[in-house]
Formats: C-alpha cells, sequence, structure tokens
C-alpha cells in the first residue's frame, strides 16, 4: 500500500479533517446529534485509516500499544473521579450539581466531562483492537 | 383492516428479519456467517425498540424553538448503549474465531466438533 | 407519503441483503453485504427520528464490524464456506417458523406505529422532554438522559467497552521475542 501515490496523499489530506470533525462532534455533542462514543468511533476511524495506508510498523512508531492501555484506563478513571468527586463534595455518587456554584453549570460541566473519559477510552479500546488484530499475522 | 396493516408492517418485517438472522445462527456451520447472523439479529431488535418509539409527525428529541412535538428519547438511550456493547462482544467473537482457527485449523464447525471427539 | 415510500424501500433493502447474507457462500462477499446491511438500518433509523442513534450505527455497524471482520477474513485465510451437499435443514427451519409465528402473534397487540398516546410515550418521556433543558441546560435530550439522568448505566457501558478491549488484548496480544525465545512450551 505503501507504493500507492493516490493513496497514500488522499490519506494525508483527509486525516486532518476526519480527527476535527471527531473533536466537533465531541464538544457539540450537547447541541446536536454527538457525543462520545461517536466521536471515539470516528477519531478511532483516522488512525485506522493511517494503518491501512502507511503500515502497521508506522502507525505503531505514532501510537505505541503502551499509551492506548494507558489511555482506555485514564478515560474510565475521568468518568468514575467525576462521581467521586460528587461525593467528596457532600452529595452522592455522580451528582453533578454541586460542581460549580449554579446547579446547572455544574450539570453542564459535568456532562461535558465524563463525555471526555468516555470518547478517549472508546478511541483508544477501537484502535488497540484494529492493532492487535493486525498485529497478529507475522509470526 | 387497511388501517390496521399500516400500523403494523414496520413490526411484521422486523420480526422476519430476527427470525433470518436467527435461522443464519442455529443452522449455518461457518462461524463468520454465525457472527454475521447475530449482528442481524441484534440490528432488527433496535429497529424494533426504535419503532416503538417514533410519533407521527414528530422530530428528532433536540430541544429546537421550531418545533412543538418530539419523539420519545429512551428508546434512544437505550439503543444507544445496545449498540456500543454489540461490538464489544463481535470484537471478542472475532478474535476467539482467530485463535480457534490457530488451535484447530479450520473454523467449520463439523470440522471442530470431529477433532474434539477424536481426542 | 413519501416517508412511507423510503420506510418501505429500505425494509425491503434490508430483508434482501439479508437473504443474500444467508445463501451466499463467499465469505468476503458476506462481509461486504454486512457493511450495507449496517448502512441501510443506518438510513432507516434517520427516517424514524433517531439521529444519535444513526450516527452510532453508521459509525460502528459500518465502520468497526466491517474492519474487524475483514481482518479476521485475513487471519483466518478461508475464502468459502464449507459446501456441504446435504438436504434442507428441518429442524432449524421448524424452530424459525415457530418462533416468527409466535412473534408476530405478539406485535397484534402493540399499538401502532407512530401513535401519540402509545403507553410508551406516557410517564417518563414527557417529564425528560419538558423538564431536561431547565435542570441541565443541554438541548439534546438524548444526551442529557444518557450523561445526566441514567449517567450510572452510562459508565457501566464504559465499564464493558474497557473490559472488551482487556479481554482482545489477552486472546490476542503477541508474546515479546525475549519471553518467545525463552520458553518453548505451548501455552495452551
Amino acid at each position: 500500500m505503501k507504493h500507492n501515490l493516490i493513496l497514500r496523499i488522499t490519506a494525508k489530506l483527509l486525516i486532518p479533517y476526519i480527527i476535527l470533525f471527531a473533536l466537533y462532534v465531541q464538544f457539540h455533542g450537547d447541541f446536536g446529534p454527538g457525543g462520545g462514543f461517536q466521536a471515539g468511533v470516528i477519531f478511532s476511524a483516522a488512525f485506522i485509516l493511517y494503518t491501512l495506508v502507511y503500515g502497521l510498523a508506522t502507525a505503531q512508531r505514532t501510537i505505541p500499544l503502551w499509551i492506548l492501555q494507558r489511555l482506555a484506563s485514564f478515560g474510565v478513571l475521568i468518568y468514575i473521579g467525576t462521581g467521586v468527586a460528587g461525593l467528596l463534595l457532600g452529595g452522592e455518587f455522580l451528582n453533578y450539581s454541586l460542581l460549580a456554584d449554579a446547579p446547572i453549570t455544574g450539570q453542564h460541566i459535568g456532562i461535558l466531562v465524563i463525555e471526555l473519559g468516555v470518547g478517549i477510552t472508546v478511541a483508544s479500546v477501537m484502535i488497540m483492537i484494529f492493532f492487535l488484530f493486525a498485529g497478529r499475522g507475522r509470526p | 383492516m387497511m388501517e390496521f396493516i399500516l400500523g403494523h408492517y414496520n413490526y411484521w418485517i422486523v420480526v422476519i428479519l430476527m427470525m433470518a438472522g436467527f435461522y443464519t445462527v442455529i443452522s449455518r456451520g461457518n462461524l463468520i456467517k454465525k457472527i454475521a447472523g447475530l449482528n442481524i439479529f441484534q440490528v432488527s431488535v433496535f429497529l424494533l425498540y426504535i419503532s416503538i418509539g417514533n410519533v407521527q409527525d414528530a422530530t428528532t428529541p433536540i430541544i429546537a424553538p421550531d418545533f412543538e412535538y418530539y419523539s420519545n428519547p429512551l428508546p434512544h438511550v437505550l439503543i444507544l448503549t445496545a449498540i456500543v456493547v454489540g461490538v464489544a462482544t463481535t470484537a471478542l467473537g472475532l478474535a476467539l474465531i482467530v485463535r480457534i482457527k490457530e488451535a484447530y485449523g479450520s473454523i467449520e464447525e463439523e470440522d471442530i466438533h470431529l477433532q474434539d471427539n477424536s481426542l | 407519503m413519501i416517508d412511507l415510500l423510503i420506510d418501505i424501500t429500505l425494509l425491503a433493502f434490508l430483508l434482501v441483503t439479508a437473504i443474500a447474507i444467508i445463501r451466499i457462500h463467499s465469505l468476503f462477499a458476506i462481509v461486504m453485504l454486512f457493511g450495507i446491511f449496517s448502512l441501510s438500518s443506518a438510513g432507516l433509523f434517520v427516517v424514524m427520528d433517531a439521529a444519535d442513534v444513526a450516527f452510532t450505527e453508521a459509525a460502528v455497524g459500518a465502520g468497526i464490524s466491517t474492519v474487524l471482520m475483514l481482518a479476521t477474513l485475513a487471519l483466518t485465510r478461508q475464502h468459502d464456506e464449507k459446501r456441504t451437499a446435504k438436504h434442507l435443514p428441518i429442524l432449524p427451519l421448524l424452530v424459525v417458523l415457530v418462533t416468527g409465528a409466535a412473534l408476530i402473534y405478539g406485535t397484534l397487540d402493540i399499538p401502532a406505529f407512530g401513535d401519540p398516546d402509545a403507553p410508551a410515550q406516557q410517564h417518563v418521556a414527557p417529564h425528560y422532554l419538558n423538564r431536561a433543558v431547565e435542570e441541565t441546560g443541554v438541548p439534546n435530550i438524548v444526551t442529557a438522559v444518557l450523561a445526566s439522568y441514567r449517567g450510572f448505566d452510562t459508565l457501566g457501558e464504559v465499564t464493558v467497552i474497557f473490559t472488551a478491549g482487556v479481554g482482545v488484548f489477552l486472546l490476542l496480544a503477541r508474546r515479546s521475542k525475549k519471553e518467545r525465545e525463552r520458553g518453548t512450551h505451548r501455552e495452551t
């Protein structure tokens, strides 16, 4: 695939816009369709395209497997951390109203942060699964 | 009678799709085809739930000043979770197929049973 | 009227694709048909006013699932389903017909498609639709319910994805070259 010039140049042109669109879907998930899951999957699609065109070795130099493992757990930790923050501030688990002065601002902040955690976990798990499938073929 | 059919044809076609997926799972021996049939079954169940939540002449449940009637948002939330869990199950099933191929040399159900019974 | 036509056309696409998946023997064609199936069902979700669900189904079904199936095909190197000259499988057909008949009998009592007075549209849904913007400040009701009202379920969902990643890692990770040279007994 490396020797196919059209594929390489088209991929190079498209991948930044795919990542940009993933970030847009992530952070505008509360005003339009979207949210954490969709953004994570689109983000991983950009990296899968890169792996398909440039090869697994190049892609694993960009994101090694150990970073993906840490990022996956980090996303879940962000989610649980927001819940525990509600506990520490005097309310119940996953109570967002206590995170800021006004309950509505607290809810908005809580929703944004947990969607970020969800997006990080989904993206890193999808990329990791694809790397594992692709790396099994070589002896 | 015509009203009844117009109001229910959606559900009947979804049940037919479900049975097509179910038939693929139980009657074909190839493991990859079984996973494809399982996914067809899952997608038709999602269609059933979203059909239940649909409201006529209403729009997507995103609050905007121009619209007054919205579709039911609860089935959408349930199905979002279900889709994501479905892809997790599919990924694990496909990883198991790869390992089965390495251990038994084949992904046809009959060959695997033969090898198991001859041990 | 045009809604009805689009509905029926997409459902017909889905039926034809499902039957083709049952009958075709080439595995590559089956994976491609599966991608088409996912995309058509995403179109159907849009017609039924479920924008978030269509988004997720198109990205996940026509994207990730198809790519993973193609990777499995490449790893197992099998091109066709094994053809057996057997007779028509009677027992699975019978089971499928009986189950289908029972399900259709069950759908005879469901309220009509799109009925605004159906029991599914009472109790909780109007509460979410009326109160979500003033309680959470988020116009997308699906995100508000997913992240705030039913946030605990979403925590379970994220954990399921994480567990799937860990499971695939346990099944498919290659031992590093050092470990392979150290021990040569077969892993069970």
